[in-house]
């Protein structure tokens, strides 16, 4: 990916993800975060994962959000007026944020000598990243993980149909 | 064109998640921070990635598939429990639902 594109791309994302934390209604955290999924789809289809890009559009920024907006609906939510929590909360909050990016750009930066093996070669194999390539691999090495998760899967839908039915208990 | 090395992600990645953690720790609204572990979970699903495209290894790609899976079906339960909290207490705020704390 060009650097300047990279840069549009890396400030899109922050800035939606901020909206997501940051916006009082949480239609609009929601609708946020969908902004941020599909920022996301386009940075995996610039890093050769066109499979889980289509996937993130489809699971992600389709089903999950349709589900949170459809929950935020049905609860008839409205402006929480305390959104946010008290002070001391607030510095812990910011102490643990800067902490998690000094950590990473530490790490990152100055943990590894960066030079030149880090760049990322642009010669990839065309079917990197394929329906084809991942689902080869998702169907010989990852097969039983495959399988548990759609065990998992089930699981879930009844456990979600149990949980949100009207009389619990 | 010069292509952008693996660094970049990876701190976009981290910037992302920091974002996510501080939504969890500073909002009250559980729906809010239902939202903000999907951000963090989407930050890890980048890094994957940025990774496996930097080492070539499609295995990456795949553990963003079961992440995706997981996510999902998280995402489906945890708002199945919402649900029923909400019918018990008419309230999505994490200070309210008390009903563990000693």
């Amino acid at each position: 990916m060009h650097p300047a594109l990279f840069g549009t791309m890396a400030a899109l994302l922050v800035a939606s993800a901020l909206s997501v934390i940051l916006q009082r209604s949480p239609i609009r955290s929601a609708l946020s975060l969908v902004v941020t999924l599909f920022l996301l789809a386009v940075v995996f289809l610039f890093l050769d994962a066109q499979l889980l890009a289509a996937l993130q559009v489809i699971v992600y920024a389709g089903a999950v959000m349709v589900l949170f907006l459809f929950v935020i609906m049905l609860l008839n939510l409205q402006e929480d007026r305390p959104a946010m929590a008290k002070v001391a909360v607030r510095g812990a909050a910011a102490f643990i944020a800067s902490l998690f990016v000094l950590a990473a750009v530490r790490f990152i930066v100055g943990g590894a000598p960066s030079t030149g093996t880090t760049a990322m070669s642009t010669a990839v194999s065309a079917d990197f990243g394929s329906t084809e390539a991942v689902a080869t691999l998702l169907f010989t090495r990852f097969l039983l993980a495959f399988e548990v998760t759609g065990v998992l899967l089930l699981v879930a839908i009844v456990g979600a149909v149990v949980l949100a039915k009207r009389r619990l208990v | 064109m010069s292509p952008v090395s693996v660094e970049p992600y990876l701190i976009l990645s981290a910037i992302l998640f920091a974002i996510g953690a501080v939504g969890v720790v500073l909002r009250r609204n559980i729906i809010v921070m239902f939202m903000s572990i999907e951000l963090m979970l989407n930050a890890v699903n980048l890094t994957f990635v940025a990774l496996a495209r930097h080492l070539q290894a499609a295995e990456g790609q795949v553990a963003v598939f079961f992440v995706m899976t997981v996510a999902a079906a998280e995402a489906a339960v945890g708002l199945a429990i919402i649900i029923a909290a909400f019918r018990n207490r008419e309230t999505v705020n994490a200070d309210e639902l008390n009903w563990l704390r000693w």
